[in-house]
């Protein structure tokens, strides 16, 4: 499935991903990592840590409808492989970030721009193993 | 105030998200798929991304303290181990097979559709699974966040 290429608007949502990760830093001296934001939510350490993580996943969710009333439409979302496939994809993704400790807001936004020497071996990491999958997947298994 | 601005921030994130692509699994393989139909525009947002976070934290970490907290939150662990390794490399093969990642799915359960909805139920899962097989093979560990 073909897909457009898109410079600027990957730019401009790029830049509003780094500004999240900025403001969340200076107001409330946390990482922007999506996985350590869903972890903590489930097992959270106190009441008030709970409330936080609520609001900024509501947040988060309430994202593509802004998008909406700017753009006039939802942002794409085409899914190019099968239920089970996302389901053992999504399983997998959960055990993998869990031990890794995070995903690409993280360990490939927040780590990255720490310098940190963690994330940048969990990134070169992770886009290594993502590379071969989807090379596996459509060009040895032809799926 | 502390709900406000991370509901507002969780805004930001989520409309950089949806504008950038990250929330299209179909984009995001193409991205890595150099040797097909390859889309390169997922390097525009992590380039963004980084450049942004990178000059923003020089001045924040600055500060003694972020505006509505006691202290910054930063990860202290310098250690490079299998547990980092392994899990990224699973997390590379579960993005492969999928498209979406944590931080591109949440913000796309706000379309509603029914693909993310099970992609994050699997995703859930799959975190309950590995933080009881972790507690299972070292009952003191304590829970990461």
């Amino acid at each position: 499935m073909e897909t457009e290429f898109t410079p600027l608007a990957s730019t401009i949502g790029g830049v509003l991903i780094g500004t999240a990760s900025v403001l969340l830093m200076l107001t409330l001296g946390r990482i922007m990592g999506a996985t350590g934001i869903l972890a903590g939510f489930f097992s959270p350490a106190s009441r008030e840590d709970f409330y936080w993580r609520a609001a900024i996943l509501a947040g988060m969710v309430t994202g593509p409808l802004v998008y909406l009333v700017l753009m006039g439409e939802m942002p794409a979302v085409q899914v190019p492989i099968s239920t089970p496939m996302l389901l053992i994809g999504g399983f997998i993704v959960g055990i993998g970030v869990t031990y890794g400790s995070g995903c690409t807001s993280g360990h490939g936004v927040c780590g990255m721009a720490r310098l940190s020497p963690r994330s940048i071996s969990a990134v070169a990491t992770f886009m290594l193993f993502t590379g071969l999958t989807v090379y596996v997947i459509r060009h040895v298994i032809g799926a | 105030m502390r709900i406000f601005v991370a509901y507002l921030i969780g805004i930001v994130f989520g409309l950089g998200i949806s504008i950038s692509g990250m929330a299209n699994p179909a984009k995001v393989l193409n991205f890595f798929d150099v040797a097909g139909t390859w889309d390169p525009s997922l390097a525009f947002v992590m380039g963004g991304a980084v450049i942004v976070t990178f000059l923003g934290y020089r001045f924040v970490l600055k500060r003694p303290m972020p505006l509505f907290d006691r202290q910054f939150l930063l990860p202290g662990s310098n250690v490079i181990d299998l547990k980092l390794l392994g899990g990224s490399a699973v997390f590379g093969i579960g993005w492969g097979i999928a498209g979406f990642c944590p931080g591109g799915a949440l913000p796309a359960l706000g379309t509603g559709r029914i693909e993310v909805i099970l992609f994050t139920i699997a995703l859930v899962a799959g975190i309950f699974a590995a933080r009881a097989l972790m507690n299972f093979r070292r009952p003191s560990a304590p829970t990461q966040a």
